[in-house]
């Protein structure tokens, strides 16, 4: 049987270093497989987040030969084996230890963004209905995983740490998906713009190379965000409206 | 004594699926304060998997459709040996609860007159299923999840629970690790509700996640709640089982729901010669019919591929013991023929199945809508587990309720798909109202200091440098669990391998207490995994102690010794718990007579 050298990172908060193994490869086998093999074999104690093995969870987020991947979305047939893979912690976030990345920001940026609210109910039995166009609409934005990899590689968190000001791509996606909901009625464009730091995104389009999910972050949710945004504070119309009806969408 | 930190609540759910999230979610609206445990990250517990969808009695498709057509057909998945009551409840108040769960946001599949769509799934009668995609779960954790952090709740990740807590015969706290760093946990609560899930991890192929370790049967039954139901084990019948690292993930019933039929190397369509007498009246014995019902003919009878899971996973063994099997050792679904019947097939396919065309094509280099896919049983949805009251879902012990997956009732001994979903939100909502109320009618507890003092001091042991000879590995030991309960406690059961077992179990815990991690507290997986052992072996020899009792075949339960049904064994369930010495005990616990009105619903429906 085949085998494959690994170089993981091993350590904490205080500091760490790539440690080597090796792992029989067989057909099929995903990194996280590996990781596991490892784990079991050689290094009891390695730190690693994983659920459901099928892409579906986000919990395995890492940097694999220096690219943001799902471990157990990652075929060893896709990587070269001829010198060893690099298996890396998300660096965007806090070290908890070797591919255990803090992410709790993520959840916590999240709250400040104002929650759905739909109109009233006004189908005849109580409910509402909807058109399965505008439901195929948004379910890009809802096939989100939180897995994180498009905040691991946004160069606002990564590079300028500006996590206080900015929300991230992900969460881009997140208010899309609740501002393109068909019963939605709450506005949160002020709050990009004033809180949430949209401006701060200058298109660069790596969130959306990464995202295991396939979701066009940038053109489908983040420009269509920016050009709202545009429309109600800088079309004169729109400028005049808010002076009359603050914090709210204008009538029509 | 191990330092710990210590939170106090009204209401304390553990788990934080679906179950755990409504039932916190209905906690908190009662103005109490709640709090969350879960051992992952918010959202992705095992409820983000669930692919298929939420049976609800909705009659959205089919206006024929009602809560006594769900209760029937609920009550025949289970082989009659449910919790009637939690049936009837479910089945009333699921499209209910749907309702508000779109109400906080969810987007389900609609119909062309923009009501939620329904799919057609197996044992349901009519098209009861509402789904996104193949995505139901996820939509409906991240709905719950959205809609929760909202909620007030005090919400605790990547933390464990060890041990309960009890007062004067009743449940006052949880005592718990934090993954990150390791320290200790007390959580005292008025009330706690457990929502920990299933047990899929006591198996080798498994469509369930590390999490799935038994924690919340365990924890139950060591604060001396009974657990019934527990030789109930449900096999999936289809699970992906080449290449070998992707064996026992879920391929969704959705695939045969949306026309996929089974094959085996000759070409065969077997599950055509095989239909059980109860269910011929409404199954197709021909391939014309069974496709003319998944492309919504109201008048055709379903496909024999939408069997009951544990019938459809026994047809499959038999095809594969008797030579008839594909390459890898199971047998072929076949989604890509209906391109013989539709043009766009191909879209179709993708469209509908999404996730599951993605799985095969990124994991097994197989496009379902050229080619069939190979599939094989996998462990996948545990009936059996803590015993609840009906109404208000409290275990056998004051103050501990439980809820979801680690639960037990409703499905009898075969749960048929979707309904577990629904299961969540009608149970997960009544477990909130009821925990919040008993809050309000009780004070806190007192701790007991020794109890926190025994649980740190065994929590630590693998650390211990001393003492053990010969070291254990604690993923060796899981393994070899894994490995034993597949062979003699799976779907094909035999007195004689289930005593066999009973001793592995009792060797394998005797090697447990030699199990040594090394490394610090520190998100140590090692140790996180030696202390889910103990988890496992309850919950195992729970498993075999109940189908070693239970003398016939009744639903997911098959034994090779008594392959009928006996209709004496009709009458009870079996309850595990723990006697006087310590030692565990199975009793037949005769099920309540039936009321009349439901009993003429099932002879109206038959
Ligand atoms: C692949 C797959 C597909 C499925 N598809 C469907 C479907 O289409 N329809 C359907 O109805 N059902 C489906 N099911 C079944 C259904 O998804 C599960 O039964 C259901 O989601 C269980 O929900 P739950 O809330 O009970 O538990 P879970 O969602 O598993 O949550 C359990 C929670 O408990 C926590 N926990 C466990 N132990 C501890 C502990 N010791 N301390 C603290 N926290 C703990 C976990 O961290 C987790 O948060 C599917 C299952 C799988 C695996
Ligand atoms: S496109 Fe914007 S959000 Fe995406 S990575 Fe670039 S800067 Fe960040
Ligand atoms: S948008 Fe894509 S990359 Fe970002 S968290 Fe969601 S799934 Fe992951
Ligand atoms: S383990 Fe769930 S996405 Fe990788």
């Amino acid at each position: 049987m085949a085998t494959a050298s690994f170089r993981v990172w091993r350590g904490d908060a205080q500091g760490g270093a790539f440690a080597d193994y090796t792992a029989e490869i067989s057909e099929g086998m995903v990194v996280l497989d590996a990781i596991h093999r490892i784990q079991a074999e050689h290094a009891n104690d390695l730190a690693v987040r994983w659920n459901c093995k099928a892409g579906k969870c986000g919990s395995c987020s890492a940097e694999v030969n220096g690219m943001p991947r799902l471990m157990c979305m990652t075929r060893m047939s896709e990587l070269p084996l001829d010198k060893p893979i690099t298996v890396e912690p998300m660096r965007a976030f806090p070290l908890i230890r070797d591919l255990v990345t803090d992410v709790s920001w993520n959840f916590r940026a999240k709250m400040k963004i104002k929650e759905f609210k739909p109109r009233k109910p006004d189908a005849p039995d109580g409910t509402w209905r909807m058109a399965q166009e505008d439901v195929d609409r948004v379910q890009e934005f809802r096939k989100c995983i939180e897995c994180f990899l498009c905040q691991d590689v946004c160069h606002v968190i990564r590079n300028h740490q500006l996590q206080e000001d900015y929300i991230g791509p992900r969460l881009f996606v997140h208010t899309v998906a609740l501002e393109m909901h068909p019963l939605d009625t709450e506005n949160r464009i002020a709050d990009l713009k004033k809180s949430q730091g949209l401006g701060y995104c200058n298109i660069t389009k790596c969130c959306t190379k990464v995202c295991p999910e396939s979701i066009t972050i940038t053109d489908n949710a983040i420009i269509p965000l920016k050009e709202r945004v545009v429309d109600e504070f800088y079309d004169p119309l729109r400028m005049l409206a808010r002076l009359v009806w603050p914090d709210s969408k204008p009538p029509g | 004594m191990a330092e710990y930190q210590t939170y106090s609540h009204d209401v304390l759910v553990i788990g934080a699926g679906g179950a755990g999230l409504r039932a916190a979610i209905e906690a908190a609206a009662g103005g109490g304060k709640v709090g969350l445990v879960c051992k992952s990250l918010l959202g992705k517990a095992h409820t983000v998997m669930a692919e298929g969808g939420i049976a609800a009695a909705m009659g959205n498709v089919d206006d024929r459709d009602n809560w006594k057509v769900h209760f029937a057909d609920t009550m025949r998945g289970g082989q009659y040996v449910n919790n009637w009551q939690m049936a009837e409840l479910h089945a009333k108040e699921a499209p209910d609860c749907v309702r508000e769960l779109e109400a906080w946001g969810a987007l389900f599949d609609r119909t062309k007159d923009g009501r939620i769509l329904q799919r057609n799934f197996g044992g349901h009668r009519y098209p009861r299923l509402v789904h996104v995609g193949d995505r139901t779960g996820l939509e409906m954790i991240r709905t719950l999840q959205d809609h929760g952090i909202h909620q007030g709740i005090d919400v605790f990740m990547e933390h464990s629970i060890l041990t309960l807590l009890k007062d004067d015969g009743r449940v006052v706290g949880a005592f718990g690790y934090d993954s990150e760093r390791g320290r200790f946990h007390l959580f005292k609560a008025k009330a706690v509700i457990l929502a920990t899930g299933g047990i899929g991890r006591a198996f080798k192929i498994t469509s369930n996640s590390w999490e799935y370790t038994g924690d919340g049967q365990a924890l139950a039954y060591d604060a001396g709640a009974e657990l019934i139901d527990m030789e109930f084990v449900q096999f999936h019948p289809t699970g992906m089982i080449w290449p070998p690292s992707v064996q026992g993930i879920l391929v969704t019933e959705a695939v045969r729901g949306d026309g996929g039929v089974l094959l085996n190397s000759e070409g065969r369509r077997f599950m055509l010669d095989d239909i059980p007498e109860n269910y011929r009246a409404q199954t197709a014995d021909n391939e014309e019919e069974g496709w003319r019902y998944t492309q919504g003919d109201r008048n055709a009878r379903r496909p024999p591929e939408l069997l009951t899971r544990d019938h459809v996973a026994r047809c499959i063994m038999r095809e594969v013991r008797d030579g008839r099997g594909s390459p890898h050792g199971g047998v072929f679904l076949d989604i890509s023929w209906i391109k013989r019947k539709i043009p766009n097939s191909e879209q179709v396919i993708i469209k509908k199945l999404p996730s599951m065309y993605h799985q095969f094509k990124q994991l097994a280099d197989i496009d379902i809508t050229k080619e069939p896919m190979e599939v094989g049983p996998t462990t996948h949805y545990m009936m059996g587990g803590i015993r609840v009251d009906a109404e208000s879902q409290e275990s056998t012990v004051p103050g501990l309720f439980a809820v979801g997956e680690c639960g037990a009732g409703l499905h009898g001994a075969n749960r048929l798909g979707g309904n577990s979903l629904s299961d969540l939100l009608v149970f997960g909502k009544r477990a909130g109202a009821y925990a919040a109320r008993f809050a309000k009618e009780h004070q806190f507890g007192r701790i007991d200091d020794n109890a926190l003092e025994t649980a740190s001091r065994t929590a630590l042991e693998p650390f211990a440098t001393n003492g053990a000879a010969q070291v254990e590995s604690p993923y060796q030991i899981q393994q070899e669990l894994q490995e034993m309960m597949q062979d003699q406690v799976g779907i094909v059961r035999m007195h004689a391998d289930m005593e066999r077992a009973l001793e592995g179990i009792a060797r394998l815990s005797d090697r447990a207490r030699r199990v040594r991690v090394t490394g610090n507290r520190q998100y140590n997986s090692g140790w996180h995994t030696a202390l889910t052992l103990r988890s496992m072996f309850i919950v195992s020899e729970a498993i075999t102690r109940s189908a070693l009792e239970r003398r016939e075949s009744r639903g997911a339960h098959f034994r090779e010794d008594f392959p009928g049904p006996d209709p004496s064994h009709a009458k009870f369930n079996l309850a595990v718990g723990k006697d006087s010495g310590g030692g565990m005990q199975v009793r037949q616990a005769p099920i309540p007579e039936m009321r009349s009105d439901l009993r003429q619903v099932i002879e109206e429906m038959k």
